[in-house]
Parts: structure tokens; sequence; C-alpha cells
């Protein structure tokens, strides 16, 4: 049996836990707890490696498994174990936290570093009042106009399922190209 | 759009707007400090700012500037053209009792009428004043902002339309954005390039020596240190001369290759990249019909 995977990124709160548990067909391992005091704060960390874990089953030969970063920043080590071998990433945005755009672009920077895959960005939220409009993002997080960046609701299946298509898509154009 | 000027800069609001050639207005709103924290990451906390009373209006037309007001100024013509030196304050009273409940327009006729100014004084002054009042909110750092799609002035204004670019050139000259410019540009070992279109964007630009300097030396083989060394610039400078250009869109920073320069200029240790996944074109279109099926 052949194991693929993709990469799910993105800062603190972007949604990636929620995007994972939209598509996944197992309960998603779910590791990152809302974290309220400091000192509970300290015993997690030290406790558990936080990240995110779903699974598709394709056939009797080809799972898909997808992968949520940990945010916190201290575990980037796990980041590059993760990309290893990953077919693809998507960078979540929370579109409605702007004082977050700087983290996302720094998380793609370092995971374009770590492979050559291709990847696709998510303007998740798109349904908040607040979200910004996925070609003002663009600009904000100097996205090239070459990289798919595409709205998206987590919470909604649909919008899920177009976020994955878009990027196998590019993986099958860069494929053939 | 909205946000606070903490994670996105009024050059970079003021860029957005011209690039989406939007129609609408900024509305500024004082800093109100909450004493509450607010998560910025995982690790990192800060003050939350709320909104207070609305500090200033900018006002935009198809991506130009058109319109600025702040505080109670109302910016109405005569004051206008008292500030730019056109009227002197004892002309600016009387016309001020005399044209009670007359509009801008109205007025301007009359003026340029009655000989007191030129149409070019009543352009060239509306022009000044709107640029200055946003040239001063450079310092602006902490302000929560609104973008208000199609929403214009209820006061009829006299419209005239200013170029963001050279506006966003000027304000990245007075800012003083040292570490802004260092997340920016924290890798000076990179090249610059052009933009495809280049001619157009070029256009009715107007740039100092220095940015003349830079981007005359624009080329992919001399990296922004390079050029820095060649004309005589400190890093300080060259950051801020590259980032006006590059926020006004006349040049790019070339960006390392995937792979390559970043893991060193973030200080990471560099360790042999992970190997990409070799699967078949096969696997990929068996995923694609099994997500289209979900
Ligand atoms: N309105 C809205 N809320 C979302 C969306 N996606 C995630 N959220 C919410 O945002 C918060 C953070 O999401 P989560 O998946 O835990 O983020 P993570 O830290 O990236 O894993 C949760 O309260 C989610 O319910 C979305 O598309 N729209
Ligand atoms: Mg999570």
């Amino acid at each position: 049996m052949q194991t693929v995977k993709m990469v799910i990124t993105g800062p603190y709160s972007s949604g990636k836990t929620e995007f994972i548990s939209s598509i996944s067909e197992i309960d998603v391992v779910k590791t990152e707890r809302e974290v309220t005091t400091k000192a509970e704060r300290e015993v997690k960390d030290q406790t558990t490696v936080a990240m995110d874990f779903g699974r598709i089953t394709v056939d009797d030969d080809l799972v898909l498994y997808l992968f949520g970063t940990p945010g916190q920043r201290r575990f980037d080590f796990m980041w590059e174990i993760l990309a290893e071998g990953m077919l693809g990433f998507v960078v979540m945005v929370d579109s409605a936290k702007p004082e977050t755009f700087r983290e996302a672009k720094s998380i793609l920077e370092t995971f374009r570093a770590y492979a050559p895959t291709p990847y696709v960005v998510a303007a998740n939220k798109q349904d908040h009042p607040d979200a910004w409009q996925t070609d003002d993002m663009r600009v904000a997080l100097r996205i090239d106009e070459d990289v798919k960046l595409l709205p998206c609701v987590a919470k909604d299946k649909e919008s899920v399922k177009n976020v994955l298509l878009e990027l196998l898509y590019s993986i099958l154009e860069e494929m053939e190209s | 759009m909205q946000g606070n000027l903490r994670d996105v800069s009024l050059t970079q609001v003021l860029n957005i707007i011209n690039l989406s050639r939007k129609t609408g207005t900024l509305v500024l709103y004082e800093a109100k400090k909450t004493g509450q924290m607010e998560k910025v990451n995982a690790e990192q906390e800060r003050e939350r700012i709320e909104a207070g009373a609305e500090r200033a209006h900018i006002v935009f037309k198809e991506g130009k500037l058109v319109h600025a007001r702040i505080g109670e100024q109302d910016g109405n013509l005569v004051t206008v053209l008292n500030k730019s030196g056109k009227l002197t304050d004892g002309q600016a009273k009387i016309i001020r009792e005399r044209t009670k409940n007359v509009n801008d327009k109205a007025i301007a006729l009359k003026l340029i009428g009655a000989n007191y100014v030129t149409q070019k004084d009543i352009i060239n002054s509306i022009q000044q004043y709107t640029m200055d009042i946003v040239y001063n909110m450079s310092s602006w750092k902490q302000e929560p902002f609104r973008f208000q799609d199609n929403v214009m002035p209820t006061v009829e204004r006299i419209m005239v339309p200013i170029d963001l670019k050279n506006v966003i050139i000027e304000l990245s000259r007075r800012e003083e954005m040292l570490t802004e410019l260092n997340n920016f540009l924290p890798d000076l070992d990179r090249p610059l390039k052009f933009p495809p279109d280049l001619k157009q964007k070029f256009q009715g630009v107007h740039l100092s020596v220095e940015e003349w300097r830079v981007v005359s030396y624009v080329d992919p083989k001399n990296t922004i240190r390079q050029i820095a060394k060649a004309s005589n610039m400190s890093d300080v400078e060259i950051r801020r001369v590259v980032y006006g250009l590059v926020q006004a869109g006349l040049v790019q920073v070339v960006e390392p290759a995937a792979g390559s320069a970043l893991q060193n200029s973030s200080g990471r240790r560099a360790r042999p990249r992970p190997k990409s996944s070799n699967v078949q074109a096969d696997v990929v279109n068996r995923l694609i019909s099994k997500i289209k099926s979900m």
C-alpha cells in the first residue's frame, strides 16, 4: 500500500484543525486545545508535540494523510520532518486577522525552503464579516501572481475539497511540465 | 479591508488601494488601549487596541487619492487656500462670511472670476493640503483602520486626483521604520529586478537622486549590498530606498530559489533539504477523483 501526504500549515488559529476535520474520514487527532493560562501552556508544551492528523482512503492501496503543523515555532524541527516527502502544502491564513499576515508569509517561506513542492494559499474564514478580499491579501502577503490564493471556509467541506483539488491540479501540472 | 497600522503599514494600505484601484473612504480611528491582552501567535501576547473616535478620512477614486480630512478640520476650500498662502487671513475671514452655505465649487468659480486666485492655484493648494495630511500620518503606527468601499464624502469638495505612487514613495521617505525595513529586507544579499510592465510603471514618477542611483544598478548580477556599496549608502539608507521603490511597484526583490538562501538568512542550521516526493501522475489523478467524489 502506498501512502502520500500533504501538509496543512499556517499561523495559530488560522483554521488548520478545522480544515482537516472537514475532510478527514477519521476523527482528527486534535492535540492543540485552546490554552488559557500561562501555567497550563507550560505544562502543555512539555507534554505534547501538538499535531493534527487526518486521513483519506482512496482505495485498497492508496491513502492520503493530512498533517497540520504545530503552531508553536519551537516545534519547527517537526516541520522539516513533516515536509519530508510531502506532495504539496496548503498555507492557511485567517483573512480577518491581518495581524497574522506577516507570520503566515514567514511560515510560507520556511516551507518553501524545505521542499520545492507545489503549494496553495487558502484565504480562510471568508465567511467572516471582517474578511479581507483575496486580491488585497495577495498584495499584503506579497504572493506572486502564479501562486494560487483561494478563498476558503474551512468549516465547509466543499470549500476544503476545492482547495485540495486546486493543489492537486498544481501538482499534476508540475509533473507534466 | 480592516486592520491596524501595527500590522499593515499605511504605505502598504495605500499600495493595495493603488493596485486594486479602489474607490471609497479609508477611515482611521484613535487607538484605544484596552488593558487586555491578545494573542499574536501561540507564544506572544500584546495589548489589544480598539477603534476609538474617528481620527482621519482619506478618500480614493479608482485608486487615486482625492481628498483627506483630519480631526476637526473640515478642509473647505477657503481654509485650504489660506493655508497655502493664496489667501491672507483677512481675505479668508471676509470670504467665509460672504459665502456661508455656498459650496466649494461655486466659491472657486467666484474667486477665479474675481482674480483672487487662478485655477492652477486652487488645484495645487488642494493637492498639497491633501498630501500633507497623508504625510503627517507617517508617524501613525497603531491606529485601527477600515476601508469603506464606495463611500464618498457627504459634503461637496473639489477633488483633485493624486497619483498614489508618488505619495507612497514620499511617505516611505518620511516614515521612520527601521524595524519594518529590517523585516522587509532581512537579507541584503539578494538582487533587484524590474517588474514586467516597466515603462508604464515609471511614467510620471519623480525619483530622488538616490533612488535613480539604485534604479540604475538594478540587475540580477548586483545584490542590494553591492548596490549600497557602489552608491555609498548605509544599510539603513539602502533599505529605505529599496522599500519605497518596491512599495511603489517600481522594482522587485528577487526571492531566493526554493531551498537556497533562506535557511541561512533566517539563522537556521543548513541541513540537507528533504527530498520531494516522486509519486506518479496516476496517484495524483486517483486522489483527484476520490476528493471530487467525497
Ligand atoms: N468563521 C469561521 N471560523 C473558522 C473557520 N475556520 C476555522 N474557524 C474557527 O477559527 C478558530 C481556530 O480554528 P482552528 O482550526 O483551531 O485553527 P488552528 O490553530 O489553525 O488549528 C476555531 O474557533 C474555528 O472554529 C472558517 O472558515 N470560518
Ligand atoms: Mg489546530
